[in-house]
């Protein structure tokens, strides 16, 4: 399994990648691959507000539907358009081509509270295995 | 060998072979089973135009024998178990008084006094403890060997033509539900033409020590064919394709055969009683009050097991089991609804349209997908049927 060092994680599995001011964010390999398959991602609405820890969007899969927890507060600045044709992206390259959506953050200068490390991740996905 | 720790999951004599394969293995009525390998959505689509391969340890094998075995389950089962022919097989039930369903099941019959009853994993010990009650009064012995049974499915169109290079046994000759004694791979097994995929393929019950090299000797000789191991995700989806109710969703103590659609199981004029004669002759005689029915998905979020199926707005059903469609490349659900919304906006549709929904419905149907109506259509059910049936 995959946990890359320069991103930070949620308990709820979500990574998101910050960049000055812009965050992106997707669901973790871990995360894909319990879910399986991906068959839809509802996102969230462009230029909408989110909080952090609130659900905005989901991710339906063969079995399941899960909730997609925002890792930080901001506004949907852009949703990866690929998704839509192609959720399989999200299990294929899930820290890659299958990121969901970035967000403007409220603030910029520092790590948004609460998130993991990738080592803090890590060490969560090892329990629950 | 028993688990030490009894609140562990059972483990199929092919547990190990799973895992080595990398399987994602779930907790499954008690046994550790593999839920996919890969993609579940690769391995359903491999049986529809392939071949996969399941592990199907998990199912319940009870014996019925004796002189009066046949006349035994007569009276235990909703079906006809004397007239089936030593060497075929029938799908039936077993229902309690009220005709509620307890299992659907397998019935096959080896011998004149010797049948096979293949029940779900998750009710093998109520119908084996069922059966023992009900046949006490006949001279016949039921026997739970399913600990002495490893059962291997190999299912898809290429089936047929993998196995048959593994085996003595003539397969033309081998018709859909029946079984012969054959040699698989060097091994004895039960082989027989069933399973619960939608496709034609077989089914092989046989000793748990060699189910492993049974195992790889199928999966070797289907490589080329595109034989992949499958899960129980895929047969999921594809019992569901099929049209196939599973115990648990589409079936349960609270529902009839007559409700699931399956009333043509129960043979109500066989000579002698059988347990819940009454009050299925009763049902047969009533209109269903719910149906069964195939809803198709007119967006892309998963109507999914439990959820509210609305007629304009009111509720009228609930999903029974839903998912993604790889054939359709849409979600399917079933759902029972009341009877009066049961009418398929198409009942009739030409073979090979795909688009019954084109005529408009005189009500809208919908699922409450967490909060939100999408919208479906009725469709009569199966959702797929296999062009090249045999």
């Amino acid at each position: 399994m995959s946990v890359p060092e320069e991103l930070y994680y949620t308990a709820e599995h979500e990574w998101i990648l910050i960049t000055d001011s812009t965050a992106r964010i997707g669901i973790t390999d871990y995360a894909q691959r319990a879910l399986g398959d991906v068959v839809y991602v509802s996102m969230p609405t462009l230029g909408s507000r989110v909080t952090a820890g609130d659900p905005c969007g989901e991710v339906e899969s063969t079995k399941s539907v899960s909730d997609i927890f925002c890792p930080a507060d901001g506004e949907v600045a852009e949703v990866n358009p690929e998704i839509d044709d192609d959720p399989g992206l999200v299990n294929s390259d899930p820290y890659g081509a299958g990121w969901l959506f970035k967000i403007t953050l409220d603030s910029a200068d520092q790590v948004p509270p609460g998130l993991l490390t990738a080592a803090e991740y890590q060490a969560l996905t090892q329990e629950e295995e | 060998m028993p688990d030490p720790h009894s609140s562990a999951p059972r483990r199929t004599p092919l547990a190990e072979v799973h895992e080595s394969l990398g399987a994602v293995m779930t907790d499954f009525a008690g046994w550790l089973m593999p839920l996919r390998y890969g993609s579940e959505t690769r391995e359903h689509i491999a049986v529809r135009s392939a071949a996969g391969l399941f592990d199907l340890s998990h199912m319940g094998e009870l014996f019925v024998t004796g002189p009066d075995a046949a006349a035994a389950l007569d009276y235990a089962l909703v079906g006809e178990a004397s007239v089936i022919k030593p060497g075929r097989a029938r799908y039936s039930m077993i229902c309690t008084v009220d005709g509620g369903i307890v299992d659907d099941l397998i019935v096959y019959r080896l011998a004149d006094d010797d049948f096979l009853i293949v029940a779900n994993a998750a009710n093998a010990t109520t119908v084996a403890a069922e059966l023992a009650e009900r046949t006490a009064g006949f001279d016949a012995s039921i026997a739970d060997r399913t600990h002495e049974y490893a059962l291997i499915a190999i299912q898809g169109p290429r089936a047929a033509a993998i196995l048959a290079g593994l085996t003595d046994a003539d397969l033309d000759p081998l018709r859909y539900y029946a079984s012969i004694r054959a040699t698989v791979a060097g091994r004895d097994v039960l082989l027989a033409r069933t399973g619960y995929t939608g496709e034609d393929g077989f089914e092989l019950f046989t000793a748990p020590a060699h189910a492993p090299e049974l195992w790889q000797a199928l999966a070797a000789a289907g490589q080329e064919a595109g034989l992949v191991p499958a899960g129980l995700a895929a047969r999921d989806s594809l019992r569901l394709e099929a049209g196939m109710p599973l115990y648990g969703n589409e079936l349960s103590r609270d529902v009839s055969p007559y409700d699931a659609g399956l009333g043509r199981v129960v043979k109500l004029d066989k000579a002698g009683g059988f347990v819940g004669r009454d009050a299925l002759a009763k049902r047969a005689q009533q209109a269903s009050r719910r149906l069964l029915v195939g809803l198709v998905s007119q967006t892309r979020r998963v109507p999914r097991h439990g959820y509210p199926v609305l007629c304009d707005g009111e509720p009228c059903g609930s999903v029974t089991s839903g998912g993604p469609s790889p054939t359709l490349g849409k979600p399917i659900a079933m759902a029972y609804i009341d009877a009066a919304a049961a009418q398929p906006a198409d009942a009739d549709p030409p073979p090979g349209e795909n688009a019954p929904g084109d005529d408009a419905a005189a009500q809208q149907l919908a699922v409450d997908v967490r909060g939100t109506a999408e919208p479906v259509i009725l469709v009569p059910l199966p959702f797929y049927r296999r062009s090249d049936t045999n």
